[in-house]
């Protein structure tokens, strides 16, 4: 497992480098320029031209790059073209409200969809199941803009029970926290868990059909202790690897939530950072990014092993 | 939650199956759903139409960085409603006999936010990186032939020949903010990250967060005028103890949280809203600037046929502003059924000559002709982002064609074209024949500080508006000493700009405000600005 475990972490250093490529050229190349965005609409070429020198924008793209991979691997992610602050700041300043939202959602979904997936599986058939899955269509249908409108719409305007936007620490206020937190986290959990509580259904229905599981009933297990310990735990490899592959999804709902709730967190930076073009913000968030979505991927290979002991590295 | 708010949820409720009402008490209690009612503070919470960025108002001329400037600088001069100037950190100024000589001194008692006192040296200097970076100090910059220093409250501004507007432009919207020399003397290419002005607000700069909120607190330093506060001009007096600036990119989301009271003030509401938060008792939603915003089509001088001027002007020809009107504002009580003012309906210079006011499709096809238009394809620039853009550019693009003009319709974000726009190269290798943008306020109301009037060739915003003609009558316009014959100059400078069409405006609207009813005080002073205001 070591041995494993330090190969993947190896492994993480080219995939790393070519997301810096592929993320420095892409946007390089694209059109586009934070030089005339900062001068603003009415500025002259020359203007422009001015600002483009002053960010070092006129430079080859191969000293440009050269220049921030240097940076880079001193740890320095540089700084934002538009308000000079250090774009590590800047991510730090929006990680803790992305942070969580993605742990309250994920708590959410979690908590809904593996209890009514597995209770679908069991009531195959019957209006139960036919309900659940209904629902969880409707809900991955849905899109999370629409939910969110929804929701800010009764709750907020209408009944004025949750606030509309915004983000309050926990550590500032822990009421606030919560109620800043509660239509975000429905919003964009409602679409995971319906994708969650559906690969749970269709898991523990394979699972159900088992030999093992038929045996373990004939021997007049109950019920519960053959869902939960047999036929959950056997079928819980690829509900996990569904979580995990998940977070992507998380992390592409979050950009919408973030911005329909106007929470100040990592998708909204990203927004900004591209509409705006600041290189070095975008640079900077997508290597994040890709560097936590390789560490998930590990924990969930990690995962494995101890789900089913017959997976060994 | 307030009494107002528990009745809803009961009535909702009454209404909800026994299910249905169970949920919903039960999602309330375990969202420890009771909000505290708002506090009475005199925090003012606005949410701005854009993030503010960049802190140097002399680096950019983004809308945003200039109102951070007015709210945490100040300025030696400044326009009052009926566009007449006044001093403001000036206490007396004198010019000499030959009208070269301008002698300013400061009001006693002026501070910056960091403690230290406003001298003559902070702005000269100040003065100094101005004039080289804001389009209306270099025009005054060219006539500079000197700046002194007298004493610490005195400096002299001298001229190597006259120039009429000197004080006109010290108090212009794109006006010279105040800064300590240290931050001044920077190069004018260097931004300057700093926050400290002499403002009626001192920014807490501890407190931004970039993409999300910019908080002001009072400067209690600050000494206002004696005389109330009009437009620009006038006591700046700081009622708020804080301001925030909050960043909300989804209008839906703003307005929901105004209406909730969560903020007080929405500086740039969508024109679409305006009806509903006109019809909802618990807002006021007003107009603050008389002047409004100016839509333009700009034509590109370089590639024909806009290289000639008749293809120029039919464009003109193109023009039915009632209906660009309709399709970017909609609602008839916020635009002006028609406008042929280049510098502004309601402005001092507003002038009617050469306007013309209806369509005639066919004639514009036959000047097209005449100008050169042999039926190639135009490139027209359709921002995907910015709604009014695209849908004054779906009128034109209907126009042109009602007029026998091929379109090629090249649709990117405003980012994208910002770039596209700036290239002068035919529209073959990557070149543009038209697009859309708007301007606004006092700026446009001149011919010195219109941006997209300047014609000035190569010099010129992009498009390249070239008329040495009409830049000799604006140069004779800004010299002349007696206001009298400047007004009627205007007319002939008008009269000159719709020969040569350094662009052509398609109609003149209104940007309302809306704030929550416990907000008073706010000012009509063409942009949002913070002092006077109260909240209750």
């Amino acid at each position: 497992m070591a041995g494993f475990l330090l190969r993947r972490i190896l492994m993480t250093i080219p995939v790393m480098l070519v997301v810096a490529i592929v993320v420095f050229l892409l946007l390089h190349l694209s059109p586009g320029d934070p030089a005339a965005i900062i001068a603003g609409d009415n500025a002259t070429t020359a203007d422009v031209e001015t600002i483009r020198v002053s960010l070092g924008l006129e430079q080859p793209l191969t000293t440009q790059f050269a220049r921030w991979i240097w940076a880079l691997l001193h740890g320095d992610f540089g700084v934002s073209v538009f308000n000079k602050v250090s774009v590590w700041t800047l991510i730090t300043q929006r990680m803790e409200p992305t942070l969580a939202l993605a742990g309250v959602t994920m708590t959410f979904a979690v908590a809904i969809a593996i209890p009514v997936g597995v209770l679908a599986a069991w009531k195959a058939g019957t209006w139960i199941d036919h309900l659940a899955m209904g629902i969880a269509v409707l809900a991955f249908s849905a899109p999370v803009f629409l939910i969110g409108y929804g929701l800010v719409y009764e709750f907020a305007r209408v009944w004025r029970l949750l606030p509309v936007q915004g983000y309050t620490p926990m550590g500032q206020d822990f009421t606030g926290f919560w109620q800043h937190l509660v239509l975000p986290a429905i919003t964009l959990g409602l679409v995971f868990a319906a994708l969650l509580a559906r690969m749970t259904r269709s898991t523990m229905l394979d699972v159900l059909n088992e030999d093992y599981i038929r045996t373990a009933r004939a021997k007049g297990l109950a019920p519960r202790a053959v869902l939960i310990r047999h036929a959950l735990k056997n079928a819980a490899v690829p509900i996990v690897t569904t979580i995990g592959l998940g977070i992507a999804l998380l992390i592409g709902g979050v950009v919408v939530t973030e911005s329909v709730f106007a929470i100040p967190g990592i998708g909204r930076l990203t927004i900004e950072a591209v509409t705006q073009r600041d290189y070095p913000v975008i640079q900077g968030v997508i290597l994040i990014a890709s560097f936590v979505y390789v560490l998930i991927n590990l924990a969930i290979d990690v995962a494995y092993a101890f789900l089913d002991p017959r997976i060994r590295y | 939650m307030n009494r107002e708010g528990l009745s809803r949820m009961t009535h909702s409720l009454r209404a909800c199956p026994g299910f249905g009402r169970r949920f919903l008490f039960a999602l309330a209690v375990l969202a420890g759903f009771l909000q505290p009612a708002a506090a009475a503070d005199k925090t003012l919470r606005a949410v701005v139409h854009a993030d503010l960025k960049v802190i140097d108002p002399t680096w950019t001329t983004i809308y945003i960085t200039n109102r951070y400037g007015y709210l945490v600088y100040d300025t030696l001069f400044a326009f009052d409603s009926k566009f007449q100037v006044h001093p403001q950190m000036v206490d007396t100024w004198t010019v000499s006999p030959d009208n070269l000589t301008y002698t300013f001194t400061l009001r006693p008692g002026l501070v910056f936010h960091d403690g230290q006192p406003v001298t003559s040296a902070d702005c000269v200097a100040s003065l100094k990186r101005w004039m080289t970076k804001v389009s209306a100090g270099q025009v005054l910059g060219k006539f500079v032939g000197g700046l002194e220093v007298v004493d610490k409250a005195t400096f002299k501004l001298v001229l190597k020949e006259p120039f009429a507007l000197v004080i006109e432009t010290l108090g212009s919207p794109l006006t010279a903010f105040m800064m300590p020399e240290r931050l001044a003397s920077k190069p004018a290419n260097e931004q300057i990250t700093e926050s400290v002005g002499s403002g009626p607000f001192r920014m807490v700069k501890e407190e931004w967060r970039p993409g999300n909120k910019v908080v002001f607190a009072r400067h209690t330093g600050y000494v206002p005028r004696k005389e109330p506060a009009d437009y620009l001009s006038g006591g700046k007096i700081a009622k708020l103890d804080r301001v925030e600036w909050l960043y909300i990119p989804d209008a839906n989301t703003t307005l929901s949280a105004l209406m909730a009271g969560e903020i007080d003030y929405f500086e740039a509401p969508p024109l679409d809203f305006i009806r509903i938060m006109k019809d909802n008792p618990d807002l006021t939603v007003v107009n603050i600037d008389s002047l409004g915003v100016q839509g333009l089509i700009r034509p590109n001088s370089l590639n024909p046929p806009f290289d000639n001027f008749k293809a120029r002007q039919a464009l003109l020809y193109l023009i039915d502003q009632p209906e660009f009107m309709q399709a970017v504002v909609g609602d008839d009580s916020l635009y002006m059924q028609f406008c042929g003012a280049y510098f502004l309906c309601h402005s001092a210079n507003e002038s009617e000559v050469g306007a013309v006011r209806k369509p005639d499709y066919a004639k514009a096809a036959a000047m097209l002709k005449e100008g050169g238009y042999k039926g190639e394809k135009l490139v027209v620039l359709m921002p995907t982002d910015r709604p009014q853009y695209a849908a004054a550019m779906t009128v034109l693009i209907a126009a042109l064609r009602k007029a026998g003009v091929a379109v090629d319709i090249q649709s990117a974000d405003w980012s994208t074209i910002s770039v596209r726009r700036a290239r002068k190269d035919p529209v073959d290798k990557g070149g543009w024949n038209l697009f859309i943008t708007t301007q606004g306020g006092p700026d446009t109301a001149n011919p010195i500080t219109n941006g997209w009037f300047n014609s000035r060739c190569e010099a010129a915003n992009n498009g390249w508006a070239c008329d040495p003609d009409l830049e000799a009558l604006v140069g004779k316009w800004m010299r002349e000493q007696d206001p009298a014959k400047r007004r009627t100059m205007i007319d002939a400078i008008q009269a000159r700009a719709y020969e040569s069409i350094p662009y052509v405006p398609f109609g003149q609207f209104f940007q309302p405000i809306a704030f929550r009813k416990n907000v008073t005080g706010v000012l009509a002073a063409g942009l949002p600005v913070y002092w006077n205001i109260d909240k209750k």
